[in-house]
């Protein structure tokens, strides 16, 4: 019995992480904002809800599978949000006009690194 | 696996249409959203939402085969959402 509260809990609030994600995706004013919104939230309620699957299964299968997908999802969320979010400031996508610091662009050799045919030097960040 | 419990209907239900509604919001953002990046992150979004459906239909018809599909989508996305930010990256140096 309380195991099934505490499997309905985990699965409820992952979904419901998953919805703020998305209402955030929608709701706020910039890129940079959105993709806040839309790298961590969801990280957060994958956890949730393979946490409640892991403990509704309670086989080894199930449980590895879960840890596996876990710790491959928080791994990967901070590159590839990282890597999105690098080029949007290279493209120089808008910054929404009450965001207070942005100290990349102040950065003296910022934007001008490698042609494409170049791979020796690096663009410093 | 020992004596499964079924979860009430209501919960899985409850999570389903959750997801959807997620899943129509990203939708919007992917369509609408007036920048490249805009539309990557809402796709990234949305491969997260297929994981979260899969593992509730797994905990739904108490099948964890299904859980298989999120290790797959969870690998798959990430080198889909790098390529992308990869393939900007070029479009800006040339």
């Amino acid at each position: 019995m309380i195991n099934t509260i505490i499997i309905a809990a985990l699965l409820l609030g992952g979904a419901f992480f998953s919805l703020l994600a998305a209402i955030g995706i929608v709701r706020f004013p910039d890129f940079y904002t959105r993709m806040h919104a839309a790298t961590k939230a969801p990280a957060f309620g994958i956890l949730l809800l393979q946490t409640g699957a892991a403990i509704h299964f309670a086989s080894i299968y199930a449980i590895g599978i879960s840890l596996m997908v876990i710790v491959f999802i928080f791994l990967t969320a901070p590159v590839s949000s990282h890597a999105i979010s690098r080029v949007a400031h290279l493209l120089k996508i808008e910054i929404w006009d009450k965001t207070s610091m942005d100290e990349l662009a102040s950065h003296q050799d910022y934007g001008k690194g490698k042609s494409s045919t170049d791979d020796t030097t690096t663009p410093k960040d | 696996m020992n004596a499964i419990v079924n979860i009430p209907e209501w919960v899985t239900l409850a999570c389903m249409v959750m997801l959807a509604l997620a899943l129509l919001l990203s939708l919007f953002r992917l369509i609408k959203g007036p920048t490249m990046p805009d539309r990557i992150v809402a796709l990234d979004l949305t491969a997260a939402l297929c994981m979260g459906f899969a593992i509730i239909y797994a905990v739904d018809t108490n099948q964890e085969r299904y859980l298989d599909i999120t290790a797959i989508v969870a690998l798959v996305i990430f080198i889909g959402t790098v390529a992308f930010a990869t393939y900007l990256k070029k479009k800006y140096y040339d």
